[in-house]
């Protein structure tokens, strides 16, 4: 066991947890913060990415402990006091999300492309994509959501 | 009342229905605030891990727990010595009993028959010690050889089922007319060998349970519970020997299903037992590789079908036989694809004489069920193939010979083939529609005029193709639906169903059907789905019903909520029912209204079921342009183009997302996935870097067109199926544009997936063996003349 | 798919962490980015006794340009994409890196993880073998350098001993003016390579193929240069004939594996036409 300390959404978090515990576990284990979803565990499928001091990560593939003392943003940062933010609410418009599984890790990737490179094109925002799997939606109508959301990031 | 029921929607300048309304459910999910069955919280708990066997056939010798059950963190360990009677799971659909040998039974007994099969469930305080504990299980199994192919099981050399005497439950047979006699007289008849691999539906949660037992009042509650909960709440409360009021099954949200999630698996029993046994709450949440072992496989078939035409290419004939591959065990609806291959592969043709077998065969890999469009998927690759090829050796065109073959509107309801053994389904027809229509606009909206230079041409090093692919798609199944709509005392509607929500958008389309019904605005009216508390009988989602089944009974129980209203007003204005005139969520009569809350009182609810013994049939076209890399065999989709009528559209945002993402899983299903086995029964595709599926970079450029142009004539709304159309023509569509591409080469894409290694080897093999010699080998299979 | 039961730890300095390898005598593993390690851990094909984590060990983690390119092995491929002298000081790595993985991975993944994972389809071993690079290690016995065609034993397999970390990797200075290609074929943008060809080549006073370097990987063991390639094309004019027909005469002896991606005589066929390429848009590459 080991004690970790972690700041996530601007919360600081103190827990004990056995040292194998990846992050992605970690933050599944804290109140509230179950938005982040865990679907492969190996590191190919992409839902359960966080932003981690500022670029997107896969947290499956971390471990608690890497992230001692760091900075993590998850899915539930993006929304401000009850409003979706314009990421989520072009989410919203262009149906980008049918089951919802793998829209956090979705929405976090995308956040950080955008933040990084507010200026992407299609071609851009598809290869990023294509470190997230989605079963739903056929990928078209998140391409769409965020080419509109990019505006907002400028 | 009979009357009222049989009032159909009529649209309106501001309804609901027909609008693109934004999901309600979209602001959960969009926060992260969904609650699927890994979020729910509960004290206590345990985490269960089952212990699946590693080998694929054999009779087990030695199973010792005891290790495992004394690692500190272990509370128990399950085998079938703690069940006693170990329960088996039954068919649901195409319940016959000559599946009755090869049903599964909970938990392995005496022999195990597939890598996967669970043979222990571990039970402690965290998931990762649970998983320590399996490494210190001791399992032995005197090794049996092993069957993989539906040609090895074919032989009954080596059974499954010794006491059952052969490999083969089952030969599910379609027909219609006198096929022998057509194909004796036929002047054109050709054969194909096809194959479709073995595939699944990954949905991108894997499956989950958590059982809480409550002792004291003998109560059991199940979260995790989807698709057809009534049914499995009504077979585990039997399993456990409980009465059917003391068990509920809770929906929480689902991360995609597709036919495979929801089912009466092992899990379903052992996880509730679990929780009885030990007395505290136990969670299952199953990892990704479990899933790619465990979860309902499906698709794989190889087959061998015959067409007969007259010269003009009007199709006379089908015959043939199909062999499907459906895994160590019958699951409970493992006998649904074999029969829709069979009575599905004329598809949207009028084809007179049918004789097609669908043969199951047992063998030692992971059980398969149902995955969208079952058994359509297969059938409209074999169909369309066969048709394109005829098209070719008759010189007629691609798009004349199936406009000449559509089923015409005037033959509307047009009987499907018949099918031997008798189940509700065994008779069907397709409810109406104008085929021949909705082709014309695909290939319209295609531009397959425009396109018809580039067949076979080779530009920038690719061989260019265009092909197409017509489909109808069976929805809506029987028996019913149930619904249990309340008016509150403050005016809200909550609107109770036995559907299931399983990323589909029910709980709007609900809402959008509930809000015309009423009269009232979306935000009014909260739906709630799929747990067993919500209404007397429901059952479920699947076979693309809950629009029809769920909406139907939302809309009748609308129409009887409004005569209660009015009646209420009635009273109260002292005057008759017919009297009354409902507006914007008031009751009026001359110059007074009162709003539905004062109507209210302390709640007024409707409970009902919709009836229905009809399927719908939406349907349409597929065309593909596809451009092709000699070099690699890689495969570019330039545009591919689906039409579809539905009868009537609900929300055309969410009908357009099914469409794009049934179109993506049909490009997985013949590029990218397959289940590979080796000559052992081991499971080679086990991650998800060997196990492929789309990604945004793969297919691009696809445009759907949906319709509402011929309303289904058996429910209120009109509505048909939909959901999985996007899906059903893309095989035939794409082998059709392919081998268009590689027309040069004379190559067959009969077996899927097409992979770049694959088409190479096509290329390739047709070049070494010369034009000449494919050319005799047609000739072969094809007879004309005579 | 719970990680197995291992102490932890996260030294400071290098000789801590060669203490704890020594220690461990065999049975720990170093965590850098962790990208190729965790899914190991995750499907228990790796039990180490102790994990040492590389993240609090400083001076890995610089990039060097004194005309030769040196990577300290914790540099991540995001790190490689961002650096703006990599554009002339060594485009063909910065291509490469483009086609590794995916863009959640480039944030984590580090060079000495890969080399040290040695996938036999990954690209950055292959460029490490195709531009000749040389690896340095340090091990309680002290420090060495490894070439990299010498560092690759098999798949999964590498010349290093238990108690041996990477530090870094150096790439020979770039020429100006020089040309190369990378190409890769793979079912899956980001996806291990089914086969793969890296070329680079300098043009002499002549306008011939000069110090011509070719590389090819995804084919089963390890990343190989192929010398036939190398002497056919080299005192050449590069022309696209020259290209095509050095691009199959070239894979013909080369060994080649059958897996359930490809069997041989595909594979064979794509290094073929993967080299074909990679030499094709080498002519647009320099200056």
């Amino acid at each position: 066991m080991m004690q970790i300390g972690i700041t996530i959404n601007n919360v600081s978090y103190e827990r004990e947890v056995p040292a194998r515990t990846t992050l992605a576990d970690f933050i599944r284990g804290l109140p509230g913060l179950t938005g982040t979803h865990v679907a492969c565990e190996h590191g190919v499928c992409g839902a359960c990415t966080v932003v981690v001091d500022g670029a997107a990560v896969r947290s499956c593939l971390m471990l608690a402990a890497q992230a001692e003392g760091r900075q993590i943003e998850t899915v539930e940062s993006l929304a401000g006091d009850g409003e979706l933010s314009p990421l989520q609410s072009a989410f919203r418009k262009h149906h980008a999300l049918q089951c919802g599984f793998c829209t956090s890790g979705i929405l976090m990737t995308m956040h950080a492309l955008l933040r990084g490179e507010p200026d992407v094109d299609e071609e851009r925002v598809r290869e990023v994509l294509s470190g997230n799997l989605c079963r739903c939606t056929g990928y078209q109508p998140i391409v769409d959501a965020v080419m509109e959301a990019k505006q907002s990031y400028g | 009342m009979g009357d009222i029921l049989r009032q159909t929607y009529q649209p309106k300048s501001n309804s609901f229905i027909g609008q693109p309304i934004e999901r309600v459910e979209d602001l959960r999910f969009l926060r992260g605030r969904g609650t699927y069955v890994a979020d729910v919280e509960v004290q206590n708990e345990l985490h269960a891990v089952i212990f699946r066997s590693p080998v694929a056939h054999g009779r087990i010798t030695h199973l010792d727990v005891g290790a495992a059950a004394s690692l500190p963190g272990v509370a128990a360990v399950i085998t079938c010595k703690d069940i006693g009677e170990v329960p088996i799971i039954p068919l649901r659909q195409q319940v016959f009993d000559e599946g009755i040998p090869y049903l599964q039974s909970v938990i392995a007994v005496d022999k195990v028959r597939y890598v996967g099969e669970p043979v222990a469930v571990v039970l402690a305080e965290t998931a990762a010690i649970a998983e320590d504990a399996l490494e210190l299980i001791e399992f032995d199994v005197e090794e049996l050889p092993v069957v993989v192919t539906t040609q090895a099981a074919a032989t009954d050399r080596q059974l499954l089922f010794e006491e059952s005497g052969t490999n083969c439950p089952i030969v599910m047979t379609a027909s219609k007319g006198d096929a022998e006699k057509a194909f004796a007289s036929a002047p054109y008849t050709r054969r194909e060998s096809f194959s479709v691999q073995r595939h699944f539906a990954l949905p991108m949660e894997t499956r989950g349970l958590l059982a809480v037992w409550d002792e004291a009042e003998e109560q059991l509650t199940v979260h995790g519970a989807t698709k057809v909960i009534f049914f499995n709440r009504a077979l585990l409360a039997k399993m456990l020997g409980l009465s059917n009021d003391r068990v509920e099954m809770i929906e929480v949200d689902v991360g995609g299903a597709f036919g495979a999630r929801g089912e009466f698996y092992p899990e379903d029993f052992l996880i509730p037992f679990a929780a009885r046994h030990t007395g505290r709450p136990v969670r299952w949440i199953e990892d990704r590789r479990e899933n790619l072992m465990a979860m309902n496989h499906a698709r794989e078939m190889d087959a061998e079908i015959e067409i007969a035409c007259e010269l003009d290419g009007t199709v006379i004939g089908l015959r043939g036989n199909i062999n499907v591959d459906i895994g160590a065990y019958v699951r409970t609806n493992g006998f649904t694809a074999p029969r829709n291959v069979a009575q599905f592969c004329s598809g949207p043709y009028d084809i007179a004489n049918i004789a097609l077998d669908a043969s199951v065969f047992m063998t030692n890999k992971t059980p398969a069920g149902t995955y969208r469009g079952p058994g359509r998927f297969e059938a409209s690759f074999f169909m369309e193939r066969l048709l394109h090829l005829a098209a070719q050796d008759l010189g007629i065109d691609q798009a004349e010979i199936r406009r000449k073959n559509l089923i015409p509107e005037a033959k509307m309801p047009f009987k499907m083939a018949r099918m031997a053994h008798v189940d509700p389904s065994s008779e069907t027809e397709c409810d109406g529609g104008a085929y021949g229509e909705v082709f014309d606009r695909c290939l319209e909206e295609f531009g397959w005029e425009e396109k018809q230079h580039l067949q076979g041409k080779l530009i920038d090093g690719r061989y260019h193709g265009i092909g197409l692919g017509c489909f109808v798609e069976g929805g809506a199944a029987g028996p019913r639906e149930g619904v249990r709509m309340r008016l509150e005392s403050d005016g809200s509607v909550i609107v109770n169903v036995g559907s299931s929500a399983v990323g589909q958008g029910l709980q709007t389309i609900l809402g959008q059907i509930a809000a015309d019904g009423l009269g009232l605005p979306m935000e009014r009216i909260s739906v709630r789905h799929g747990s067993t508390s919500l209404v007397k009988e429901g059952f479920g989602s699947f076979h693309s019903r809950s629009t029809v089944m769920g909406g139907s009974a939302v809309h009748n129980a609308c129409i009887e909520m409004m005569q209660r209203i009015r009646e209420k007003a009635a009273l109260r204005f002292g005057c008759s029912a017919e009297a009354i005139e409902i507006l914007d969520g008031k009751a009026r009569h001359k110059g007074a209204s009162l709003d539905f809350a004062a109507l209210a009182g302390e709640g007024l609810e409707v409970e009902l079921s919709f009836p229905n013994s009809k399927h719908t049939y939406s349907y349409g076209a597929h065309a593909a342009h596809v451009a092709v890399d000699p070099a690699t065999g890689h495969v570019e989709i330039l545009k591919y183009q689906t039409v579809e009528d539905v009868g009537r559209v609900i929300n055309p945002a969410t009908l357009h997302g099914q469409v794009l993402g049934s179109a993506c899983q049909g490009f997985g299903s013949v590029f990218l996935e397959e289940i590979i086995y080796d000559e052992n029964g081991q499971l080679l595709t086990g991650t998800l870097a060997d196990y492929l599926i789309p990604t945004s970079t793969d297919f691009r450029g696809v445009d759907s067109v949906s319709l509402g142009l011929r309303p289904c004539p058996n429910n209120p709304l009109g509505a048909k199926g939909a959901g999985e159309g996007g899906l059903i023509a893309v095989g035939g569509t794409l082998a059709n544009a392919i081998a268009a591409a590689l027309s040069s080469f004379d190559v067959k894409p009969h077996h899927l997936p097409l992979t770049p290694r694959r088409i190479w080897h096509l290329i390739n093999d047709s070049k070494k063996s010369g034009f000449a010699a494919q050319a005799q080998a047609n000739s072969t299979d094809a007879r004309t003349g005579q | 798919m719970k990680l197995p039961e291992f102490e932890y730890r996260s030294p400071a300095t290098l000789s801590e962490v060669i203490a704890l390898l020594v220690a461990a005598d065999g049975e720990a593993k170093l965590l850098s980015g962790g990208q190729s390690l965790m899914p190991m851990l995750a499907f228990r094909m790796a039990t180490p006794t102790v994990l040492v984590d590389l993240r609090k060990v400083e001076g890995l983690d610089a990039i060097e340009i004194n005309g030769d390119v040196r990577l300290g092995a914790r540099v991540r491929w995001c790190d490689i994409e961002k650096d703006q002298r990599l554009a002339t000081a060594h485009p063909l790595l910065q291509e490469a890196v483009r086609h590794i993985a995916h863009y959640q991975i480039r944030n984590s993944g580090t060079v000495g993880g890969s080399l040290a994972h040695a996938d036999p389809a990954a690209e950055f071993p292959a460029l490490a073998v195709a531009c000749g690079a040389v690896i340095s290690t340090v091990a309680a016995n002290g420090s060495r350098t490894v070439a990299a065609e010498d560092f690759f034993l098999g798949p999964l397999v590498t010349v290093l001993e238990p108690d041996e970390i990477i530090t870094g990797i150096t790439f020979p200075a770039w020429k100006a003016g020089r040309r190369f290609g990378f190409q890769e074929f793979a079912r899956r943008r980001g996806d291990f390579a089914i086969a793969g060809a890296i070329v680079h080549y300098d043009i002499d006073a002549g306008g011939r193929m000069a110090d011509v370097h070719v590389g090819a990987f995804g084919l089963g063991d390890t990343p190989i240069r192929l010398q036939v390639a190398e002497s056919l094309l080299d005192g050449q004019q590069p022309t696209a004939e020259l290209f095509e027909r050095v691009a199959t005469a070239a894979t013909e002896d080369v060994e080649i594996q059958d897996d359930i991606h490809a069997d041989a005589e595909y594979r064979r066929s794509l290094l073929g036409t993967m080299l074909m390429r990679a030499l094709q848009s080498s002519s647009r590459s320099g200056d």
